[in-house]
């Protein structure tokens, strides 16, 4: 900013100023960064920002995988285009791979051969753009799942956990419709069945298929339409919603994990510059590099060795990616007789569900989660410290039960595969899947709620009486007892800073003064059962008087004896989930 | 024929319960007596029905290998016994010469399918032997002919059209297998010798349908062979194709090395430095 | 404390509905205090200066690391043919321009990324940075602010006057839309009609899209061979597309009739066929225990193609969906929900394999008019 006073002769009695950068300081970083500033003041921004503070957590690094996969996706992919050729007209193949020469395909499966055998380093290209794509996904998953579990996504991150799901969707649309593109033998038969899941659309679905395939399948539209949207409208919306959720990352700044000088109200970490600069900026080019790395010696997606799309063709282990397993896993799962006709008309409920209602439904599930979880807790503040997923039993068993119902069916999907790699009968799989479909989330829920019920309780243990050293000595009387070491207080402060919840009950004034009854009774009862549900016996974090009782036991060894005792296997309880200990 | 496997499936044991137990043997030979003859008189380029053809000494060897090897399921005579083993008559040396050479008999035990197996314990002659004597019992396709299991005369290009019509939707498109109902499985034809995958083409194995001369003609064969060697040759441009068995095995990699090496670059990177 | 703190006092005694865990509501179980942060321990390169100089060549060793990729790949690009290929141990014959841009590119990319977070853990500062945070609603005045500008704003542009223009702009900007949308509607692909009823093998398709009744053979897929009854012996299976498909559509007209047309002939015993009124139908529509179904899986549209013949079942590769020939196609195993259309057929005067009519049902996957 160079609106420093001058008097009007200044120009003349000072020539050597006119060549300064109007802000001195800018100097130091070069005229350019003036020269901006000068047209969009801009220093006071970038400043701040270079000046923000992230804390430090290899589970934070997740989003940035993803970030970066896609990043790497997006070069990627503009390099195919100059060589992709996203038509289905016909012509003879004469490329390098001799098994298909001679062989009549569309333009894009013979512009994909061509990539991958023709244009050098194509092939590397095509394969680190597909890999990015699988990695970009997995990130992104295993980034929810971190949020999920350490309720990052209370308030105020309701809007940025919407977002998320929004992204990971489209991505998973982003993906299909660019697996789809190089009409191989494997993606036309996913082609294929998509058309189907469109056709079983109550209604409108012959009429959906024929929209959007330009007539019968497979015509000669769908791939030139699956092109555009792969590579201009979902990027588009993938860019824009992901900038939305960046920008509120930086301006509701950056969660942390529970720990000694960490508060609701700060953030404890390192500065942008130069700290984070180096290590974002770094594991860029790590991601990247990483990508490459496979992609130099894992193969994936060989479409030459699958062949040219054909309608009266397909093969042996017809899968689609990883992410979109689990709706090919439930309809796998899904028994025939589902079927209807009513009034002459056909209701394919196992297509129906596997296909149009699974994927909403699943994120359906996620985005509406932490708008109940709030109600249901009525807990309306703010929330920058991470829970330790120990310390929410019934979020994380819930969050774990969505979970494995997402594997079993995932899972199901490729019960081919796993037919021939384990020796055992497919039908037995899928009956066995479809059993597990129902019961694995309940035993999952019910074994998660223990195993953090119990965590909790060994936390306590260990708070009230200290760390087990593994050394054992002989008392005054000649009895044995392994010698606990005390915590001190900044390994303390993890186990005990989490809240004592308590369910929300019913107040007994359901009638007001006037002896008419509340409205929205039924309403209130179900929140206070589903407090109930939440917070009923939970474990509370010990207190100074409980650590001081048991100081004064003195008889530590006899203490632990008579306790309630959390399974010894359980892992070390300050380590297990990541709590920041410095 | 194949070797009628002593399946669990429920469904296939009480239909051949409820007819005669020898109607089954009667019919399958009778089809294949039909298959054979007509196979023999269109195409006699490569199967010379060959009952007469060998010498009666060979056929007697065959048969004492026959009975010390083969006669607790198929019977003595080779006709069968219900339940246990298919009877042989008609299912001609192609047949002997593909189950035994690619190590699928004699059985080590009874199962869903008779698996491949790579330590074969019979030699050439013993096989050839024994194929000569099952080929007296009937006549049945003959071992094919050299010219047509030649991959390197074929056209790997319409080889790969008949494949993937035909092959592929079992066998998977890369040759590595897929599953089939109730524990069943087509297998690899990966690494198969053009001479056994011509013989399965002919004789249809154990659950796999037969593609008999008029179906597929010996050129057709020889092309799906050029195929599936060419395949081969091609090898794995990309790198590892993790058992080429396509976006499963890729996915597992992705949540297992893929991410688990960036998560790694993560914890180093979050971690306090010494 | 601010109003977004959730720590501090907490209640142990029933919280009332109507107030959630909103704070001070009473009891005030003793709680520990947040020690701040501990003490902060030094890296060896803070303290030692040899140890900051070995840092120092690691990171540039690995700037180093990074340019030798470069080169590597700027070699490998032009010395190595893009169809050369190499033995790798754990991989099999691979391409080795791949293996070595891959390498080069990766090695170049790992050298700066490795370089640079070396740099940061050993060389940058790592003493904690505290950054306060603040609630993110706004003031009660800036939001009381807001709401009166839009008031402002309603009321200076006479728009709360005046409800001719407010129902005339709410009009036109929930139509305006409507053009487009029609647009893509209208012209994105043709009405099904009956598109989804009828496949090649109703006869031939005539300009007006009527179908004139035609008996066609069954040809070879994809030799486009006629076949002869005797040709078809038990325990075989043919792929089967009707004559003149093959050879008279070209493009995408080919391939969509191929997606409905596509049919797979079998032959049984006639004795296999289960004496059920469906068994019987099937055998009654084929000829001497040679029968012909649709190949298109009535699931979502797979190509049925794996034939059992020891057990007449034929199962589809997506979806695991069984049919039992022996029993007219019907399902016995997986999501399928209706049986695959047979196609009748009998033999010409030649001895060659002919459908007699066409399919009586839509073959392929359900959708909601298949039945009118």
């Amino acid at each position: 900013m160079s609106t420093t006073a001058r008097p009007a002769d200044a120009l003349r009695a000072d020539d050597t100023t006119r060549r300064e950068p109007a802000s001195p300081g800018l100097k130091k970083v070069g005229g350019v960064a003036g020269w901006i500033d000068d047209r969009t003041g801009a220093a006071k921004g970038v400043g701040y920002l270079m000046k923000k503070v992230f804390p430090d957590h290899w589970s934070f690094m997740l989003g940035e995988i993803a970030m970066y996969s896609m990043i790497v996706c997006m070069l990627t992919g503009v390099f195919l285009t100059l060589w992709f050729d996203p038509t289905q007209g016909e012509v003879v193949y004469e490329g390098s791979y001799v098994p298909l020469q001679g062989v009549e395909m569309s333009r894009a499966y013979a512009s994909t051969l061509d990539i991958s055998f023709d244009v050098k380093g194509g092939l590397l290209i095509r394969q680190i753009h597909h890999w990015s794509a699988l990695l970009f996904i997995v990130a992104l998953s295993v980034h929810m799942l971190r949020v999920f579990f350490t309720g990052a996504f209370r308030k105020p991150r309701e809007i940025n956990w919407v977002i998320g799901c929004l992204l990971s969707m489209l991505a998973l649309i982003e993906g299909f419709a660019g697996y789809s593109l190089p009409d191989d033998l494997l993606s036309g038969t996913g082609l294929r069945a998509a058309q189907g899941f469109m056709l079983s659309a109550p209604v409108i679905g012959s009429y959906l298929s024929y929209a959007l395939f330009g007539g019968g399948f497979p015509g000669e539209d769908i791939i030139p339409r699956l092109y555009s949207l792969h590579i201009l409208l979902l990027p588009g919306i993938l860019i824009a919603l992901f900038t939305a959720h960046i920008v509120l990352v930086a301006v509701q700044k950056h969660t942390q994990y529970p720990g000694p000088g960490r508060t609701n109200d700060n953030v404890v970490g390192f500065p942008v510059m130069p700290v984070y600069a180096a290590k974002a900026g770094g594991f860029f080019f790590i991601v990247f590099g990483g990508i490459a790395l496979i992609s130099s010696l894992v193969q994936i997606n060989a479409v030459w060795v699958h062949g040219p799309y054909m309608p009266n063709a397909t093969t042996a282990g017809a899968q689609p990616d990883w992410y979109m397993l689990f709706p090919d896993g439930a309809l796998r799962l899904l028994p025939g007789w589902l079927e209807h006709t009513t009034f002459g008309f056909t209701w394919a409920w196992p297509v129906i569900i596997g296909s149009l209602l699974v994927i909403p439904l699943f994120y359906a599930g996620m985005i509406a989660y932490p708008f109940i979880e709030a109600w249901v807790t009525g807990d309306q503040r703010e929330h920058h410290l991470l829970d330790r997923p120990r310390n929410r039993p019934v979020r994380t068993g819930l969050g774990v039960a969505a979970f494995t119902l997402w594997a079993v069916l995932t899972f199901a999907s490729s019960n081919d595969i796993m037919a021939i790699k384990f020796d055992l009968s497919i039908n037995d799989i899928t009956n066995a899947l479809r059993v597990l479909t129902f019961v694995g989330p309940l035993i999952a829920f019910w074994a998660t709620r223990r195993i953090c019920l119990s965590l909790q309780r060994h936390d306590r243990e260990t708070v009230l009486h200290g760390r087990e050293s593994g050394m054992i000595v002989r008392g005054p009387d000649g009895d044995f007892h392994e010698v606990h070491e005390p915590l001190d207080p900044y390994e303390r402060w993890t186990l005990v800073q989490h809240e004592a919840h308590e369910p929300l009950q019913l107040e007994a004034d359901e009638v007001d003064e006037n002896g008419v009854a509340r409205k929205g009774g039924a309403k209130r009862k179900l929140r206070a059962r589903l407090s109930e549900f939440y917070y009923g016996g939970a474990v509370h974090p010990v207190t100074p008087a409980e650590l001081e009782a048991a100081h004064h036991d003195g008889h530590e060894h006899e203490a632990i004896e008579s306790a309630n005792r959390a399974d010894e296997s359980e892992v070390d309880p300050v380590r297990s989930v990541g709590a920041e200990r410095h | 024929m194949t070797p009628l496997t002593t399946t669990d499936e429920g469904r296939r044991l009480t239909r051949i319960d409820r007819r005669h137990p020898a109607a089954l043997a009667l019919l399958l030979m009778l089809g294949l007596i039909l298959a054979g003859t007509v196979f023999a008189a269109v195409a006699p380029k490569t199967a010379e029905a060959s009952a007469p053809a060998q010498s009666a000494d060979v056929v007697e060897e065959g048969r004492e290998l026959f009975v010390a090897n083969c006669a607790t399921c198929h019977g003595e005579n080779g006709l069968g016994i219900k339940d246990v083993g298919p009877s042989l008559a008609g299912v001609g040396a192609a047949s002997v010469d593909f189950q035994m050479e690619t190590g699928r008999m004699p059985m080590a035990k009874p199962g869903v399918q008779a698996p491949r197996v790579e330590d074969v314990k019979f030699s050439d002659e013993q096989i050839s032997a024994i194929a000569a004597y099952v080929a007296s019992l009937g006549a049945g396709p003959a071992i094919p002919d050299e010219e047509y299991t030649d991959g390197s005369k074929g056209d790997a290009g319409k080889g790969g059209e008949i494949f993937r019509v035909n092959c592929a939707m079992c066998h998977n498109s890369a040759g590595a297998g897929g599953a089939l109902t109730r524990g069943k499985y087509a297998p690899e034809v990966t690494g198969v010798e053009g001479k056994h995958i011509y013989e399965a083409m002919l004789t249809g194995p154990q659950s796999m349908p037969v593609f008999n001369d008029q179906n597929l003609t010996p050129e057709d064969k020889r092309d799906v062979i050029a195929y599936i060697e060419q395949q081969q040759e091609a090898g794995n441009p990309g790198g590892n194709p993790l058992g080429s068995l396509g976006p499963v095995p890729e996915g597992l990699f992705a949540w297992t090395i893929g991410i688990g090496l960036l998560i790694t670059a993560a914890v180093w990177l979050g971690k306090k430095s010494a | 404390m601010n109003d977004h703190t959730p720590q501090g006092e907490h209640d142990s005694t029933p919280v009332p509905l109507n107030q959630g865990h909103v704070q001070g509501t009473g009891g005030i179980p003793e709680r520990f205090e947040n020690p701040g942060l501990p003490p902060h321990v030094h890296r060896a390169s803070d303290t030692d200066e040899q140890a900051a100089k070995r840092a120092e060549r690691t990171i540039a060793g690995l700037f180093g690391l990074s340019m030798l990729g470069t080169v590597l790949f700027l070699v490998a690009y032009f010395m190595v043919d893009v169809d050369e290929m190499t033995f790798v141990p754990g991989i099999g014959d691979m391409s080795l321009s791949n293996l070595l841009l891959g390498l080069g590119l990766a090695l170049a990319l790992l050298g700066i990324g490795l370089g640079a977070v070396q740099w940061a853990k050993t060389l940058m500062p790592d003493e904690e940075v505290v950054e306060m945070r603040h609630p993110m609603r706004s003031s009660d005045e800036a939001r009381e602010g807001f709401v009166q500008t839009i008031l402002d704003g309603g009321e200076s542009s006479q728009l709360t006057r005046r409800p001719l223009i407010k129902a005339t702009l709410g009009g036109a900007l929930g139509l305006f839309s409507l053009p487009l949308l029609v647009q893509l509607a209208g012209s994105l692909g043709p009405l099904p009609r009956n598109d989804l009823s009828v496949t090649f093998w109703n006869g031939e398709k005539g300009e007006d899209g009527t179908w004139t009744a035609m008996q066609r053979r069954l040809h070879l897929d994809p030799e486009d061979r006629p076949i002869k009854a005797s040709d078809v012996t038990i325990g075989s299976v043919f792929h089967v597309l009707p004559e003149g498909l093959q050879s008279e559509l070209h493009g995408a007209e080919k391939l969509n009739e191929i997606t409905k047309a596509s049919v797979l002939v079998m032959r049984l015993n006639p004795d296999e066929f289960q004496d059920t009124p469906q068994g019987r139908k099937a055998r009654d529509w084929g000829y001497q225990g040679i029968v012909a179904y649709s190949k298109v899986c009535t699931h979502v549209g797979c190509p049925v193609g794996l034939y059992e013949q020891t057990t007449h079942h034929l199962l589809c590769p997506c979806h695991q969906s069984t049919f039992d020939v022996t029993n007219d196609c019907e399902v016995i195993f997986g999501p399928a929900g209706r049986p695959l259309p047979q196609l009748k057929i009998g033999v010409d005067a030649q001895g060659y394999l002919i459908a007699e009519q066409s399919f009586q049902e839509p073959v392929g996957p359900s959708f909601w008019e298949r039945e009118s």
